[in-house]
């Protein structure tokens, strides 16, 4: 029987409500009495010299309240980078300074150059309009490869060439990489691309900065995943603010997928401008602002070789990436092709040697950093695809190569730097197997052929780190943040109770799930209990949502939390029955006395707890409000295997998706339908990602894709009816609920299995197709095979 | 956005005469000038509303056996209520766009913008219709001069175009995988005098007339008649979502689906 509350019940989303009938509160809902507008002037061109800007038009245009440009910024710091690098040398990345405004010189077409702000938001358009800015083009820097070539015009010229770092992780010992890949039996190697991506949530990016001139105080709505961060961001790097005088509310956010974890230069730009204008100060983004000025997702090339010896068993992977950084260092951008893919290269496999080699590259294109899986789907993908690759290249199964060298002991430590606590990749595989009828696979593909298409069947496996999590090992490798989270569980005097959170749902459903997990433990109605996050000044210092890490870590929080709350409520429960503390049992709500028909309910304690009359205060304080913080001892693992089926149209190239089945092992799960919808959600990304989204730059830096006219999102009609089954389960072994995180498995899990497909549907008809880079598009698949 | 004044005027001679003013636009449904006012790219003084003139809409079979849809017909309309005569309208205007884009953008909107991606174009040019405007009729071989470029004059207002509905007609479109216009849209129609053959989406002069695959059905009207012809690649369109020869390849291979398809 499915439980119909508490952990592992499936209660419908209850913000859904709000959000589906239109009463959600989103930034750009918020109006601050008096707000100014402020519209960015942003550069045209990928890479110029700032010779000069005439402001003085504008300033006299009807409705302006001021005209800022990058020298109103010289007092205060720039957009700073939350993660440095070390490379293979031993040296830290090159790091150059990214001012709130442009100074000196644009490097992207987007770069803000001035800001205006005016009465209305038409006003600031027109007035913006009227600036002259005196621009000397310079080269474009697009190309990653000739970004690094001799001589190659330099995007900063403080620093020394366009390399932000070259990192290795693995078998650092060139010597022995070569010698495993000189005795192997079979070596494939795979060149391919992880496209550009633009992460496009539904809500486009919004702040608002507000300034109380009498108690200096400043209020910042902003479309974050991570209010707390951008707080401390803002204030301690960027504009020297006192945290206890500035809030940072977060709202309701329209998604985010990683683009906005990051703090972002029109952030710190509203928070500034509400005290130089003493008014407050609104920044709503258009989506084509959008498409050049949030931050970008993947862009990896690489070069992949997998060695095997003769009865292929992995010996030695060793790969060479050029990871695109951008203009400037995003918030995160470092980590994401070092210790979010690095680490991520042994995939499910014990292959004993493993050489990771990452170039990171300025080029004059908008900043990249993380977007759903961050760096693990394009470890996933490499390894995926050049598996499949090696088991046509040897004639063996596919899902046989991939068992065969599945690691199966666990803890595992890999060649990479991680310790997999627990896992069973067989089992997901064999859950996989029945879920998608791979059995039935041949009839489905005789039947395609008769009307002329060709059928194919991809398979991958996937694991992912997430939880992302120990602040000591992130510490030593580089984050110059912590990534625990906190949760303070306060239970009203009526028994109520507000959990106020450091995650924040941006879509995730964690005010329905979270709930669940406290109701669970106390034993009350879920109706009883409500999540408070996104806002600075009612929450403990948390570290936001992003790497699937919010139950895990957050939620691990709660979970001490709630526990201290239920220890300190026996004690009061044990003075009313005057009974020992270590007699009191705690079930469906009710505190009783073991052994004896004595009992006291949920709401005679907390009642008691703030109306004390009746207290053992020389032992215990009154109130009943806990807080705990909540750092793990590992990464979580979730892992498992996708399988898609397509055909493909020969004539014209077009792919269509048949059948998709997932099979993933989340550890213990809370809520199933959120779980299935966040797989899903993933999936559809993920098969956006094979099939139709790349951000594309011509070669002069101009962006091709800015708009949904050249840039293809997924619509419901390109997606299929998911299969998903999550009951191979392994519990993380580390963290208190055993859960691992599902938000970003569907996205880091199948793109592989679509282009896997495609090529063994081109290979079934005859078509000697290797590779396709993704989007695999009409268009490229048509070309594929009419080479 | 900038300011601009707004007329809507009851009749086509009171649309006429305010798009007589210096920067005056018609405005149709305002799927395409709408987005392009907003992102700055055109910026006229005043905008003539034609959604408020009856005559210019609907859909009516005329004495002559032609269809007649009015220029200020939306989408929707034509989708909805050309089916009985003319199939193969009705089911390329159920394909334009998104329901919110059909419930407002209209045929006349749509000839006078003449995107080289435009579906209507391909039925128009397909069929030999003519386009009546508020001065003169024009017949389509005459009417569109490539990319966005058509024979209307300053101020001149599509208020109707006749279609001669054809024995049997399909138009088969491939969608571009962003904008799910066509990436190329081929219009077939088999009059008792001969089959017209219409490809929009491809070529840089915009929609075209394939002549050699329009003579090979009028022979033989089936898909066998035209195994082996091709255009040209040179003077196709390429761009992020397909190159010339890509758009080559699709032209002969929807246009045997379209004469497969024909009813
Ligand atoms: C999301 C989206 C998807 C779309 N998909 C497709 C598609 O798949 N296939 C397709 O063919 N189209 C598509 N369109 C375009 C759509 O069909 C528009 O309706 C059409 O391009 C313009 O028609 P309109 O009535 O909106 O014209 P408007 O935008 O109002 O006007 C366009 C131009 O025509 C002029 N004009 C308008 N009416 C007249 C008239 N009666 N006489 C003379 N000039 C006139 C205007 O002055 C203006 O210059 C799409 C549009 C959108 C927004």
């Amino acid at each position: 029987m499915p439980k119909d509350s508490g952990i592992g019940a499936s209660p419908k989303r209850r913000e859904d409500v709000r959000f589906l009938t239109g009463a959600g509160n989103y930034t750009d809902d918020i109006n601050v009495n008096g707000q100014a507008y402020v519209h960015f002037l942003r550069s045209d061109v990928a890479h110029a010299a700032i010779r000069g800007i005439d402001t003085s038009a504008a300033e006299t245009m009807p409705g302006v309240v001021r005209v800022f440009t990058g020298a109103d910024f010289e007092g205060v710091g720039g957009m700073p980078c939350g993660w440095q690098v070390t490379d293979r040398h031993g040296n830290p990345m090159q790091e150059p300074p990214h001012p709130i405004l442009a100074q000196g010189k644009v490097r992207h077409v987007g770069d803000p150059i001035a800001a205006v702000v005016a009465d209305t938001y038409e006003q600031a358009r027109d007035a913006a309009e009227a600036i002259d800015v005196d621009l000397e083009d310079l080269p474009a820097v697009v190309d990653m490869k000739s970004a690094l070539a001799e001589g190659a015009p330099k995007l900063h010229d403080d620093l020394t060439s366009n390399l932000c770092y070259d990192w290795v992780l693995g078998e650092t010992d060139d010597a022995l990489v070569d010698k495993a890949f000189a005795e192997a039996d079979h070596v494939t190697t795979l060149e391919l691309t992880n496209q550009r991506l633009v992460a496009n949530p539904m809500e486009p990016r919004v702040a608002v900065g507000t300034y109380e001139r009498g108690t200096e105080d400043y209020t910042l709505y902003t479309t974050s995943q991570n209010p707390h961060v951008i707080r401390l961001l803002m204030c301690a790097f960027v504009l020297g603010l006192p945290e206890h005088k500035v809030r940072v509310v977060a709202p309701d956010v329209g998604g985010g997928f990683g683009t906005k974890i990051f703090h972002y230069a029109e952030e710190a730009f509203c928070t500034f401008a509400a005290k130089a204008c003493n008014r407050p100060v609104k920044w709503t983004s258009s989506r084509t602002e959008a498409f050049m000025s949030d931050a970008h997702g993947r862009d990896h090339v690489t070069k992949i070789e997998l060695a095997m010896d003769k009865d292929n068993n992995f010996t030695a992977l060793r790969t060479n990436t050029l990871a695109n950084m951008g203009a400037y260092l995003s918030t995160f951008s470092s980590s994401v092709p070092t210790w979010l893919h690095g680490t991520l290269m042994a995939g499910n496999y014990k292959t004993p040697c493993i050489q990771v080699n990452v170039k990171a590259v300025f080029t004059s294109t908008v900043p990249v950093d993380a977007y759903r899986g961050a760096g693990r789907p394009e470890a996933t993908f490499q390894i995926e695809r050049v598996i499949d690759m090696a088991a046509r290249e040897r004639g063996v199964d596919p899902i046989a190569l991939r068992r065969q060298n599945f690691i199966t002991e666990f803890p595992y430590d890999t060649p990479v730097a991680l310790t997999y606590d627990t896992g069973d990749y067989n089992g997901t595989m064999d859950k996989l197997e029945a879920a998608a009828d791979i059995a039935g696979f041949a009839a489905r593909r005789a039947e395609s052929e008769k009307h002329g298409k060709l059928r194919g069947l991809g398979i991958n496996s996937y694991i992912e780190a997430c939880g992302i999590a120990p602040s000591n090992i992130v510490g030593m490798l580089g984050a110059r943040a912590g990534l625990y989270d906190a949760a303070t569980v306060r239970v009203n005097a009526t028994g109520s109770i507000s959990v106020m959170v450091g995650a924040h749902s941006h879509g995730q459903g964690h005010e329905t799930a979270f709930p669940q997990v406290v109701a669970e433990m106390i034993g009350i109605d879920e109706s009883q209990i409500e999540i408070v996050h996104g806002d600075t000044s009612k929450i403990p210092f948390g570290m936001g949502t992003y790497g699937s890490r919010s139950l895990a870590v957050c939620g691990s929080a709660m979970v001490r939390a709630t526990e201290k709350v239920i220890n300190k409520a026996k004690k009061i429960a044990a003075h009313l029955m005057e009974a020992s503390d270590a007699d009191i049992e705690l079930k469906d709500g009710v505190f009783s006395v073991a052994g004896t028909d004595k009992s006291v309910a949920w709401g005679d304690v907390t009642l008691t707890a703030y109306v004390p009359h009746n207290f053992p205060l020389e032992e215990i304080e009154p109130g009943l409000e806990e807080t705990a913080f909540y750092d793990p001892a590992n990464f979580t693992y979730p892992a498992g295997a996708y399988a898609c089926e397509v055909e493909v149209d020969p004539e014209t190239g077009k792919v269509t998706i048949e059948r998709f089945s997932a099979a993933d092992d989340f550890g213990n799960i809370v809520n199933p339908m959120i779980v299935d919808g966040q797989v899903h959600g993933g999936i559809g990304q993920g098969i956006g990602q094979a099939l139709l989204e790349g951000c594309v730059y011509d070669e002069n830096g101009q962006l091709l894709s800015g708009s949904y006219m050249d840039y293809a999102m997924p619509r419901a009609d390109d997606v299929p009816f998911y299969t998903v089954d999550h009951s191979s389960q392994t519990p993380c072994t580390h963290n208190p609920l055993g859960v691992k995180g599902c938000g970003e498995a569907g996205a880091i899990g199948s793109p592989p299995s679509v282009v896997n497909a495609v090529i063994d549907a081109l290979q079934s008809g005859g078509n000697e197709v290797a590779h396709i880079d993704m989007p695999l598009s009409p268009a490229r698949v048509w070309q594929a095979m009419n080479g | 956005m900038y300011n601009f004044e707004f007329e809507q005027p009851g009749t086509i001679a009171e649309a006429a005469a305010a798009l007589g003013s210096e920067d005056a636009l018609a405005l149709g449904g305002g799927q395409t000038l709408i987005p392009a006012m907003k992102q700055r790219l055109n910026a006229p003084g005043t905008l003539v509303s034609l959604s408020g003139i009856a005559e210019m809409k609907g859909v009516c079979l005329r004495d002559d056996g032609a269809l007649s849809v009015g220029g200020g017909t939306i989408h929707a309309t034509v989708a909805a209520q050309a089916g009985a005569h003319y199939p193969a309208l009705a089911a390329l205007a159920s394909h334009i766009g998104d329901p919110a884009v059909r419930n407002r953008g209209t045929i006349g909107g749509s000839l006078a913008n003449n995107d080289p991606a435009a579906c209507y174009p391909s039925a128009v040019l397909g069929s030999g219709a003519t386009v009546v405007t508020n001065t003169r009729e024009i017949a389509a071989d005459e009417f569109f001069q490539g990319m966005f470029t058509t024979a209307l004059g300053e101020g001149e207002i599509i208020v109707e175009v006749r279609f001669p509905i054809p024995e049997k007609a399909h138009y088969e479109k491939f969608v571009q995988p962003a904008s799910r216009f066509a990436l190329t849209g081929v219009f077939v129609a088999k009059y008792a005098d001969g089959v017209r053959v219409a490809v929009t989406g491809a070529s840089e002069e915009g929609v075209f007339r394939w002549s050699e695959a329009e003579a090979a059905l009028s022979g033989e009207f089936s898909a066998a008649a035209i195994e082996g012809l091709s255009v040209p690649a040179d003077g196709m369109i390429g761009d992020l979502h397909g190159t010339p020869a890509y758009r080559a390849s699709l032209v002969s291979t929807l246009t045997k689906r379209a004469v497969a398809a024909a009813h």
